[in-house]
């Protein structure tokens, strides 16, 4: 039986966490020697969707209704189940991102499948039971978590499993299940989004700072290095807290937890909490003037010195990296 | 209007997370509880919207006795009364079952929950809760205002916000900014001993998943120190050696 993928576009593209999300179901489906089917909902051109050929689907179902151009969770929810009603799937596969996060349990509802959200490896199939690791604890540990249902749902953690390309092209069709009006209660009215910054759950590489800045003022060299690495910024809670910085950008335990490549803590001590936000990532790297402060413990990479003499050096000598 | 809040009791945040019986059950000695913190926040703006006579909070909590205190303190901060399911809250879907079982011929206007627990980190209870009785749900608001039967809900998008109209009844699962949590006043300590808090039997909810067995993260090694003035051999470490840059 296919393994159905949701592949969410924004904007009517698909970001890399798509592709990783497809990538990662192929992996299953090759291990089961199953095909991996996508199904992709509202106004994405058709190039757009055969190219997810390159990352595994070898067939996109392409649910373009007018009523289903913008995201409803309800909605989409209904979506995905007829997909799978259709395409005889009883794994299904959705990127753990705010709107999935929205969606998964809804999927799983609608089919009484077992669901394990957040899982940050493929799983192991053993007849009809599934087991996958997936975090727990807000990053201080991590679960792992035996799906028993005839039908199941994973949500794979953005930077979780890595893109892979295999050079195909899928087959593109039509499908436009019946959906209950009910279903589209939500209405948006309004998408705020700032397009040119990088967005931190995914992420690959993450600035963040905390309350060793001192102040809001101060926070425009933390820009400038994520400007020039081209990452994402973060912060502390205190500062989210202080309103320096918005509550989108709290890392933290009762914030996101990030999944970078490349975390850059700058004035952050890194209490317990903190720490659970971050330990997902590759490689951490903390700037602080105190060497006591916590956060050299878990830290691959650190210069103790003062941010303000050590942040600008580095956008400096990262610039001249690129540079060259 | 009528509000339900779901609660749930979780290890504080500056626990340390071990695991015993072979790594498949955490280490609750020396564990403090208390209300999950996104849950304090749903609580807080279910009091706000509620206070003046506007309506009520009922908060519920599927739990064995240990939780009596976690919904004693939801009650000081504020809700009106109580319900403990009797049970332990083996996962999601059984939680979401038995709030879904409990509010379904109570005609709640809105229900709020956290947008995750922060020992399972799900973010499922509030979207299962919607599909199980059939109304919208936001797995993550940041912002929620009732106007009459409508609420404008603003949800946490990557690099942003959407903003939804919905008709009541909802569910919304509460991320930091929708309130500042509260803390209970003397008076509300006080009243919270007398406020009813009934205890109810949970359904039964087939098994669709279980967690097998616990792992803490590997620790990293020690930490490369790199001299505060040579910050191009930091470059060179995170390009030649970590290969993240």
């Amino acid at each position: 039986m296919p393994i159905l993928v949701y592949t969410e576009n924004t904007d009517g593209k698909f970001k890399k966490t798509v592709y990783e999300v497809v990538s990662y179901a192929k992996a299953i489906a090759d291990d089961l020697d199953t095909p991996v089917i996508a199904v992709s909902i509202g106004d994405v051109d058709q190039s757009e969707l055969a190219s997810l050929g390159n990352y595994g689907a070898s067939r996109v179902l392409h649910v373009s209704s007018d009523q289903l151009a913008r995201f409803v969770n309800q909605a989409y929810a209904s979506v995905i189940a007829a997909a799978a009603d259709h395409t005889g799937s009883d794994l299904i596969v959705i990127s753990n991102s705010f709107s999935g996060k929205g969606l998964a349990p809804r999927v799983a509802a609608k089919l009484e499948a077992g669901l394990a959200d957040g899982a940050v490896e493929l799983p192991r199939i053993m007849g009809d039971k599934l087991s996958v690791k997936k975090t727990a604890f807000s990053g201080k540990a991590f679960a792992i978590t035996e799906l028993v249902s005839a039908k199941k749902v994973i949500a794979l953690n953005p930077n979780a499993f890595e893109v892979r390309q295999t050079g195909d092209v899928a087959a593109v069709e039509a499908f436009n299940p019946e959906i209950p009006s009910d279903d589209f209660a939500a209405v948006i009215q309004d998408i705020v989004r700032a397009t040119d910054k990088v967005t931190l759950p995914d992420a690959e590489i993450v600035v963040s700072a905390g309350r060793g800045l001192k102040g809001p003022e101060n926070w425009g060299m933390i820009e400038e290095l994520a400007e020039v690495l081209g990452a994402a910024t973060a912060c502390s809670k205190p500062v989210s807290d202080a309103g320096w910085r918005p509550h989108a950008e709290h890392v933290g335990q009762t914030g996101i937890a990030v999944s970078p490549n490349l975390y850059i803590a700058i004035g952050i001590s890194g209490a317990i909490q903190h720490l659970a936000g971050v330990s997902a990532s590759k490689t951490i790297v903390v700037i602080n003037k105190d060497p006591e402060a916590p956060f050299f413990k878990v830290a691959d990479y650190g210069i103790v010195g003062d941010a303000f003499e050590v942040v600008p050096k580095l956008i400096a000598a990262i610039r001249a990296y690129k540079g060259n | 209007m009528k509000i339900l809040v779901c609660i749930s009791n979780v290890p504080d945040t500056t626990s340390k997370i071990t695991f015993t019986n072979d790594n498949t059950a955490l280490n609750t000695t020396g564990i403090q509880y208390i209300i999950n913190p996104y849950d304090e926040i749903a609580l807080s703006k279910a009091i706000g919207l509620a206070e003046g006579g506007k309506g009520t909070v009922t908060v519920i909590n599927v739990g064995e006795s240990n939780t009596e205190a976690t919904i004693r303190k939801a009650l000081a901060t504020g809700a009106d009364d109580a319900v403990r399911v009797n049970a332990a809250p083996r996962d999601a879907w059984f939680v979401a079952h038995q709030v879904a079982n409990y509010a379904k011929d109570k005609e709640f206007d809105l229900i709020l929950t956290g947008r995750e627990s922060i020992d399972y980190n799900g973010s499922q209870v509030a979207a299962f809760v919607g599909e199980l009785l059939g109304i919208p749900s936001v797995s993550t608001a940041k912002k929620i205002e009732i106007t009459g039967d409508t609420a404008t809900v603003e949800r946490e998008i990557e690099g942003g916000k959407e903003v939804l109209a919905i008709p009541l009844p909802l569910i919304a699962g509460t991320a930091e900014g929708v309130a500042e949590p509260r803390i209970p006043n003397m008076r509300g300590i006080m009243s919270a001993r007398t406020k009813p808090l009934a205890v109810i039997d949970a359904i039964d909810v087939p098994v669709l998943s279980a967690v097998v067995k616990y792992e803490t993260p590997e620790p990293r090694g020690t930490v490369t120190l790199v001299d505060a003035g040579d910050v191009e051999k930091l470059i060179d470490l995170l390009h030649n050696q970590a290969r993240v840059i």
